[in-house]
Formats: C-alpha cells, sequence, structure tokens
C-alpha cells in the first residue's frame, strides 16, 4: 500500500474507495517498517470508512494489528451523524494503568523487596479460572458498576483522596440495565483481580526526570520507588463487548454487509443501542476503576505489613490513572469549529493539556500525566499532556510498547524459566502463576518503547516527565 | 489419529487456531478444545463430569463466536474445563443451532497456562476442505 510521508514522523494513507477521510501514522522511520509487517495499515484504512469520522483515521507509534481496528488507533466520530463501535474500544474495556508513588528510596526498600513480592504475589488474586477474594453477589455488583470508584471510598478501599487523582474521578455515573445478566455473572467474582497476559503489578524505581518542573508537581522525583497496576474490567468487560458486538450485527445486519471488516460493526448515534452500549460500557469503565482501586488497596496493605510502617506514612498517594481502551463524548476544535464526537480510544491515552477542565485542578497547570507502561524488564514512562495532541490526535498519544512478535512465535522459541533467569540477572525480580505466560511476555516480543516514547515526545502529543525501571514484577 | 488442530502465526496480539473435522460439528468440537489448550494441557483433563450446552445464531461464522464464547463464560463462572465435545448441529428457519455435551471437570487442580478474553471475527473462516471442513479462530488474549 502507498505511504505519503508527510514528515519525518507523519505518514499519510491517501484517501480512497471506502475511505471518508485519509489515515495518519505518527511513527519514526524505525517504527515504520516494523509497522508495516503486519495489517495495521489495511485496518488504519478500514477504520477511515465509519461514518462521521474527522479529520483521519489515526495510528499511533505503538500501533500493531488488533481486530477490526488497530491497537494504538483513535477515531472521532460526529455525535449525531456518527456512531460507536465497540471495536474501537476493545473487549478489555478500560484497560487502564494506574501509578502510585511512595517516600521510599531503593536502598530503603532493597531488604524488602522479596518478602514484598511474595505478599503482593499472595494478597493479589490473577483471578484466572478461579474466584478472586472479593466475591460480590450480583446485585452487590450493581453498586460499583453504577458509580465507579465512589463505591470504593465508601467501602473503605480508597482514601478520601483518591478519586481526585484518577482520569473521570474514577467514575462514569451508569445506568446498569444496560448490562446482561451474564456479564454481571462473570464480573462479580473477578473484580479485584489482575488477569494474565501483559497485565502486572510492579514495583519500579524512578531513573531519570526529563522536566523538573512538572515532575515536581506530580511529586516525583529522581530515586524515589513507585508501583504501577495495569489491569482492566477482567470477564466483565468481555462480556460486555461480546454481548454488544452481537447485538449490533443483528440489529445493523445491513451495515454489517458493507463494512470492510466484521469487527467493525457499530451502532449509529442517536439509537436506542449506542445508548445502551454507552452505557453499559461505563459500566464496565467503573468495574475497572474499581478494579484497580482494590488492587491498590491491597497494595498498600502489602506495603504496611512487610515495612511496618502505614500507607498513609509511606505516603502512597496516587500520582494518576489513565484508561486506555475507551470511547468518550469530548469536544474538539476541528477546522476552526467544537464538535461533539465520541472518541474511540483503542490502545491510546489521553493527553489533554494545560488548561483543560477534564485534568485534576492539582495538574491543571501543566497538562494531565500520560502513563505509558513498558513490556516486561523494560522502563515505563511518565509524560504528561500537550496543545499538541489536541491538534494532531483528538489529545491522544501511545499505551505502550506495541507487540512485534506473536504470542505464537514466543512460545515456540522462548521458555518461562529462562526469561526469569535472565530478568533476574538483570536484578529484576519475578513472581507469574504460569511459566507460558512469562514466555509470551517476555521483553523482546515487544518493540522499543524507549523509540514510542521518544517519538511521542518529538511530535509533541506527549512530553517526557519521568523514566521508571522495574525492580519487581507480579504477573497473572 | 489425524490432526484435530494447529496453532497458527497470524495474529500479533492475541493467539489464532485451525480446526478440522471430516464434519462441521468436528470442526466445531475441535475449536473448542484448541481454545482450551491456550488455558490448560487438554490431555490432563477427566471426563468427569458432562454438561449439555446450546447456543443459537443467525449463521454459521456468528454460530462458532457463540458457541466458543459460551464455553469461555463457562469457565469464567463454574470454573470448569472440558477436554470432550461432542457437538449436532441443526439449521431451522433463518437460525443456526448448535447442541453440545461437553465433559470435564473442576478447574481447581490444572495448571493454568494462560488467559483467552473473547473470541473475535477477525480472519475468521469456515471452509469445506477435500476431506470435510477447517476453520480459523483468532481470540484475544
Amino acid at each position: 500500500m502507498e505511504l505519503k510521508k508527510i514528515n519525518d514522523m507523519v505518514w499519510e494513507i491517501p484517501k480512497e474507495g471506502q475511505m471518508n477521510v485519509p489515515g495518519r501514522i505518527f511513527a519514526s522511520e524505525k517504527l515504520i517498517e516494523k509497522i508495516k509487517g503486519d495489517n495495521t495499515i489495511e485496518q488504519t484504512k478500514n477504520v477511515a470508512a465509519l461514518p462521521g469520522i474527522y479529520k483521519y483515521s489515526i495510528a499511533l507509534p505503538d500501533c500493531h494489528q488488533g481486530y477490526g481496528f488497530p491497537i494504538g488507533g483513535v477515531a472521532a466520530l460526529d455525535y449525531e451523524k456518527g456512531g460507536l463501535s465497540p471495536g474501537g474500544i476493545g473487549f478489555d474495556i478500560n484497560c487502564g494503568v494506574r501509578i502510585i508513588r511512595t517516600n521510599l528510596t531503593l536502598s530503603d526498600i532493597k531488604p524488602h523487596l522479596k518478602e514484598l513480592l511474595d505478599t503482593i504475589f499472595k494478597n493479589i488474586p490473577s483471578g484466572v479460572g478461579r474466584a478472586g477474594k472479593l466475591r460480590l453477589s450480583k446485585s452487590e455488583l450493581l453498586e460499583p458498576l453504577a458509580k465507579g470508584v465512589k463505591w470504593a471510598v465508601e467501602q473503605g478501599y480508597a482514601w478520601k483522596e483518591d478519586p481526585k487523582f484518577l482520569e473521570e474521578n474514577g467514575s462514569m455515573l451508569a445506568d446498569t440495565d444496560t448490562v446482561s445478566d451474564k456479564a454481571l455473572k462473570r464480573g462479580k467474582e473477578q473484580i479485584g483481580t489482575t488477569g494474565a497476559g501483559n497485565h502486572f503489578v510492579e514495583i519500579q524505581l524512578i531513573k531519570d526526570i526529563f522536566n523538573e518542573d512538572v515532575a515536581k508537581v506530580f511529586g516525583l522525583e529522581k530515586g524515589q520507588v513507585c508501583i504501577m497496576i495495569h489491569t482492566g474490567s477482567r470477564g466483565f468487560g468481555h462480556q460486555v463487548c461480546t454481548d454488544y458486538l452481537r447485538e449490533m450485527e443483528n440489529k445493523f445486519n445491513d451495515i454489517v454487509s458493507k463494512l470492510p471488516d466484521r469487527e467493525l460493526i457499530y451502532a449509529p448515534a442517536g439509537t436506542d443501542t449506542c445508548a445502551e452500549y454507552y452505557e453499559a460500557m461505563k459500566c464496565a469503565a467503573n468495574f475497572a476503576w474499581c478494579n484497580r482501586q482494590l488492587i491498590t488497596h491491597w497494595t498498600r496493605e502489602a506495603f504496611q505489613k512487610v515495612i511496618g510502617q502505614s500507607a498513609e506514612d509511606l505516603g502512597m498517594h496516587i500520582v494518576y490513572d489513565v484508561c486506555h481502551n475507551i470511547g468518550k463524548v469530548e469536544k474538539h476544535k476541528i477546522d476552526g469549529e467544537t464538535r461533539k464526537v465520541y472518541v474511540h480510544r483503542k490502545g491510546a491515552t489521553r493527553s489533554f493539556p494545560p488548561g483543560h477542565e477534564d485534568v485534576p485542578a492539582v495538574y491543571r497547570k501543566v497538562g494531565q500525566p500520560v502513563l505509558i507502561p513498558g513490556s516486561m524488564g523494560t522502563a515505563s514512562y511518565v509524560l504528561h499532556g500537550t496543545k499538541e495532541a489536541m491538534n494532531l490526535t483528538f489529545g491522544s498519544t501511545a499505551h505502550g510498547a506495541g507487540r512485534v512478535s506473536s504470542r505464537a512465535q514466543m512460545l515456540r522459541t522462548t521458555r518461562g524459566e529462562k526469561v526469569k533467569e535472565e530478568l533476574e540477572k538483570q536484578n529484576i525480580l519475578v513472581r507469574s502463576a504460569s511459566w507460558k505466560v512469562l514466555a509470551e511476555e517476555a521483553p523482546k516480543a515487544y518493540k522499543d518503547i524507549d523509540e514510542v516514547v521518544r517519538v511521542s515526545d518529538a511530535l509533541g502529543i506527549a512530553k517526557l516527565v519521568a523514566k521508571l525501571v522495574p525492580l519487581a514484577v507480579m504477573k497473572g | 489419529m489425524e490432526k484435530r488442530y494447529e496453532f497458527l502465526d497470524i495474529a500479533t496480539a492475541d493467539r489464532a487456531f485451525a480446526a478440522f473435522g471430516n464434519t462441521l460439528e468436528q470442526a466445531f468440537a475441535n475449536a473448542a478444545l484448541a481454545m482450551t489448550e491456550i488455558i490448560t494441557d487438554t490431555s490432563k483433563i477427566n471426563k468427569k463430569m458432562e454438561r449439555k450446552i446450546h447456543v443459537e445464531a443467525r449463521d454459521d461464522k456468528a454460530l462458532l463466536y457463540d458457541w466458543l464464547s459460551e464455553i469461555l463464560f463457562i469457565f469464567d463462572t463454574e470454573h470448569v474445563v472440558f477436554g470432550e465435545f461432542v457437538v449436532t448441529i441443526t439449521r431451522a428457519d433463518s437460525k443456526w443451532l448448535l447442541d453440545a455435551v461437553a465433559r470435564g471437570e473442576d478447574l481447581a487442580r490444572h495448571e493454568i497456562r494462560g488467559e483467552v478474553k473473547a473470541i473475535t471475527y477477525h480472519k475468521m473462516e469456515i471452509k469445506k476442505t477435500d476431506g470435510g471442513y477447517r476453520v480459523q479462530v483468532i481470540v484475544d488474549t
């Protein structure tokens, strides 16, 4: 396929056939070569066929092949003439990342590290094929679904200040009548579990600070120990997505037949199905925030127990929490006019600029924190949101490293035991429920995270603040 | 024994497989087995209990999608895994109906290899071949 080079980091897929707008890939020369290796470009092109899409179908520096939409994709569809596509949000609705800071240094934590990892591993269930430790009834689950982290505050799983440091304050009020009985059944025993795959809880150390002023606002400094949590809405979100894909396919069968890919099915704006899916999606988003909150609570407990000081005394404040699989109703300036749109972020992180009303008050001067996790054993980054992101990518940037080698390939060529050994040689402790997960998630299966954030910074769609390196990793 | 399924290298972030059968029913049963193999070692599953499964859909691909989704749902909510599936497919009016008997046991004693989040339509194929049927599925892991 023809790619038009706009500049060193912007590539255009010219408009043709069913496309309503061109495609734009934001990547360096080095990354674009990898991106050409799978179906990402084709998928970016297919998304451009959705109705009411504005400006471009966007693929970010970490983009790779998904189903329907590429992972690392952004599409803004008109609030009245467009629609909502579950495939543009993903099965793991509100999969996201949270960072908790501490006032500990490497020398403070080193003697406790192994015991901490073991305690976290014991305290936080993976929930794969087993119930979690918090077993809610279906009716008890309705509350967290309806109001998100407010529920966790009421139940004593969150500090009073916590919601202020979460995207959307960890709560998108939602109508739980839109959620199926099946989703409730899958969700009720999985709240407070990490799941497997690329999800993790990681103890990290801030290795470098790129912007002292912004880091100070976020409460971060070199040599500080932090904790990163990466997980989503578990079986609950997967079921919501599965249910609505099926319902949309049945209701809008004429639309399916015209789409370049069945997975791009959407509910047209203004239909009941569109409104209901949005409500159910918000329930799943609330589930995910409560999930990360429960894991935060148990992590704080683990630190208290092992180090022997209260989580408050250890300064375990939440820095921020971002969603990277989500649909949002937002207002964006497009060709001089302010438009209301459904922004689809599939494997993309919001990157709102200084002054934006949705950025927490304490961070409003510098823009929201943007959290980009690395793969196992590699660095993770904190960046801050920018105006440039509003201009180029509907206020979005990358969400991670992005895979280059398939899980199948990794299983054939790598052994989990070997991966663990190599990480331990770099002084990174690892605990995982499964050797296979370690093999699938080996660092070499991913693109170079350093290059992904470098490109994001150079484009200006999120600017670098801090680099964190892993000390201990718990995989589901 | 002839090949029942194989894992494919056609999905970057997910797992893909092809399943085979002399009949469409057998191919669907083997697809369920392939998916379970991602979760645990199916050769170690004892057939201690039996579970009836029924799904309906508008076409063959939707039926395959719903069939595998139902097995995932049972895995997540009842924590059981199956090592054997006997599938019957019938067509009535504009619907495809699938009835199956699945045999397996409680998951508790088995090592979990990985997680399947959901079934996708991406590159899904159902094809008649010389000797029977081949179905291809990518699951989100």
